[in-house]
């Protein structure tokens, strides 16, 4: 499959990725030949088959609405690269 | 004292049993971190003085004779995807460096629970994305078996720990192999449980529908005991199978029962071109050993084996693509420094943050996920993974358990395959289709090659009869000395 850099800005802005020009170039050379192998999967008739996304029977689980004990703000913020007055800081969104 | 020779079990009893104190254990086995440590570099963080602390515990229980759990001084070491307390949890991950997480996975609970005593966390492919250890933040590990070779991947901290005696009992995860793979490669004994018979509470995500946590060990007995600590269900894991109630599962019942009369298929597509041929002799052999202990095989097809890997590298990257936007430099983890406004503060951090290997599959997996895309990638690759698992529905409907190499290729030359995404990639091949389909599965060590690497067999079995593929493998340890074959470090 032909990958250009168009696509892979597409696709690295989808992802919250910035690749410098030497990885784009990686990138490129390597989702082209990854994807060239994955296109073995074309010759497969799927046209009457169920897409499986879980292996087990996947069951809606529900619990009653009772608050339970969890980790506290003081936790929660422990791994925070910047915080402010309990809560998590980042750059300015609003001007 | 020389206590790290022996297995988990074996030392449990003798703590039990007052013949060696728990910090005992604990002082020896540090001991020989010490010394092979340097050579291996399986760990990335060690806990001497908790994990002595807690040894004092368990012996101060055990003289007052208090109640004491199944894996009673028993040093533990986990894989850095598994999130325990106060604990650095990095994933061998930069953007997860200085990450502690305030919380216990399920795993660990139970392992505490049980008087288990955690020495350590291990080291891993990047987010356990690679089949060799060496996508690490923190660099690779190194085969005990020749230094210059890789573990395997991604828990190849886990499995290298285990092959040199460095802990007891580790814990691994498996996505497409990672447990079995290491396991085949340094010689060890490792088990993918059913998807859902272990909570995956606390395990850091790559592919949600794939992952399964699971023991990596010296014999199988102290597989079984693993496995009688941490299946069960729990209600924190919404995959978790509440049927599958493991109290009632009694793992070491059956264990030395034998095979006579069970039913080994053998997969026509698992011994392809393409396999090492020592390994596939070696395989062969072990089939042959089996028939003799009185099973019987027959010759079964799983026809989509060869687009398990196309499947899977769809799936995966798509499933981790997504699990992994949570790394945005701003709840936790790795911020650049280097941003003017919010969106170049997520592109810089994560760019900075993820290795190679993790960035090319968040790159596969949005790509296939994208729209115009996901029809011929994600949609089709989902099509493909049914009938995957309708090969195996198939087979098993004939075969009580399914025989094959666990990986075509004995441990292989650090470096090697680093350059050729598509070449690691395919070391997978005998391992991901069980992901796929959610079936249990072990690799033991059953052989070594000319070079006098280890080879693994890998016996798959239906889901949520762990209890069946456990006893071949027992079987099969007890007429081998394989397992007790130490690399000379």
């Amino acid at each position: 499959m032909n990958i250009n850099e168009k696509l892979i800005n597409h696709i690295a802005h989808l992802a919250r990725l910035e690749p410098n020009l030497e990885e784009k170039e990686a990138l490129r050379k390597n989702l082209a030949q990854i994807l060239d192998y994955i296109g073995k999967l074309k010759s497969i008739d799927t046209d009457k088959i169920e897409p499986l996304i879980h292996s087990i029977e996947m069951n809606n689980v529900l619990r009653e609405d009772k608050t339970k004990p969890g980790i506290t703000r003081e936790q929660a913020l422990s791994n925070a690269p910047e915080k402010e007055a309990g809560f998590f800081r980042v750059p300015k969104i609003i001007e | 004292m020389e206590l790290y020779k022996h297995t988990a079990l074996e030392i449990r009893d003798m703590v039990l049993d007052k013949k060696v104190s728990s910090t005992d254990v604990v002082k020896d086995t540090f001991k020989r971190i010490d010394s092979v440590e340097p050579k291996i570099k399986a760990y990335l963080t060690l806990c001497k003085e908790t994990a002595l602390a807690q040894a004092g515990k368990i012996d101060e229980k055990i003289r007052k004779g208090e109640k004491i759990g199944q894996l009673a001084g028993i040093p533990i070491a986990i894989k850095d995807n598994i999130s325990t307390q106060g604990i650095k949890t990095t994933c061998a991950s930069k953007i997860l460096s200085n990450f502690t997480p305030p919380y216990d996975a399920y795993v660990i609970k139970r392992i505490k629970e049980e008087d288990g005593i955690i020495i350590g966390k291990t080291n891993l492919d990047e987010f356990a994305m690679g089949s060799s250890c060496e996508n690490s933040a923190f660099g690779p590990t190194h085969n005990p078996h020749d230094l210059s070779r890789v573990p395997g991947g991604s828990s190849g901290g886990s499995a290298a720990a285990i092959a040199s005696d460095m802990a007891f009992i580790s814990l691994g995860s498996d996505t497409g192999g990672s447990i079995r793979q290491p396991a085949a490669l340094c010689g060890v004994v490792g088990l993918k449980p059913t998807y859902g018979a272990v909570s995956r509470y606390g395990l850091v995500a790559f592919a949600s529908s794939l992952d399964q946590i699971g023991p990596i060990t010296k014999d199988v007995r102290d597989a079984a005991l693993m496995m009688n600590v941490i299946a069960g269900y729990d209600p924190q894991d919404s995959t978790s199978v509440k049927e599958f109630n493991s109290s009632k599962v009694e793992w070491f019942k059956r264990l030395e029962d034998g095979v006579k009369g069970l039913k080994i298929g053998i997969p026509k597509e698992y011994f392809a071109e393409g396999i090492d041929k020592d390994i596939s002799k070696s395989v062969y052999q072990s089939i042959g050993l089996l028939e003799k202990l009185g099973a019987k095989t027959i010759d079964i097809s799983l026809p989509h084996t060869e687009y398990g890997i196309a499947t899977y590298y769809i799936i995966a990257p798509s499933e981790a693509s997504s699990n992994l936007a949570r790394y945005d430099g701003v709840h936790y983890g790795y911020r650049t420094t280097d941003y003017t406004d919010l969106m170049s503060m997520y592109h810089k951090s994560r760019s900075e943050g993820f290795g190679p290997e993790v960035k090319r599959r968040i790159m596969l997996g949005t790509f296939a996920l994208s729209s115009g895309y996901y029809d011929a990638y994600y949609l089709r690759a989902l099509k493909v993974r049914r009938l995957i698992k309708n090969d195996f529905d198939e087979a098993f409907k004939k075969a009580d358990v399914i025989l094959s190499p666990t990986s075509p290729i004995p441990a292989f030359k650090m470096g090697e395959k680093l350059d050729d995404p598509l070449q690691m990639y395919l070391c997978d091949v005998m391992t991901v289709s069980a992901n796929l389909a959610g079936i249990p599965g072990i690799s033991i060590p059953s052989g070594f090659t000319k070079s006098k690497l280890p080879v693994g067999l890998q016996i798959l079995g239906k889901p949520f009869e762990e209890e069946t593929i456990l006893r071949v493998a027992r079987t099969f340890e007890r007429e081998t000395d394989y397992h007790k074959t130490k690399p000379v470090i």
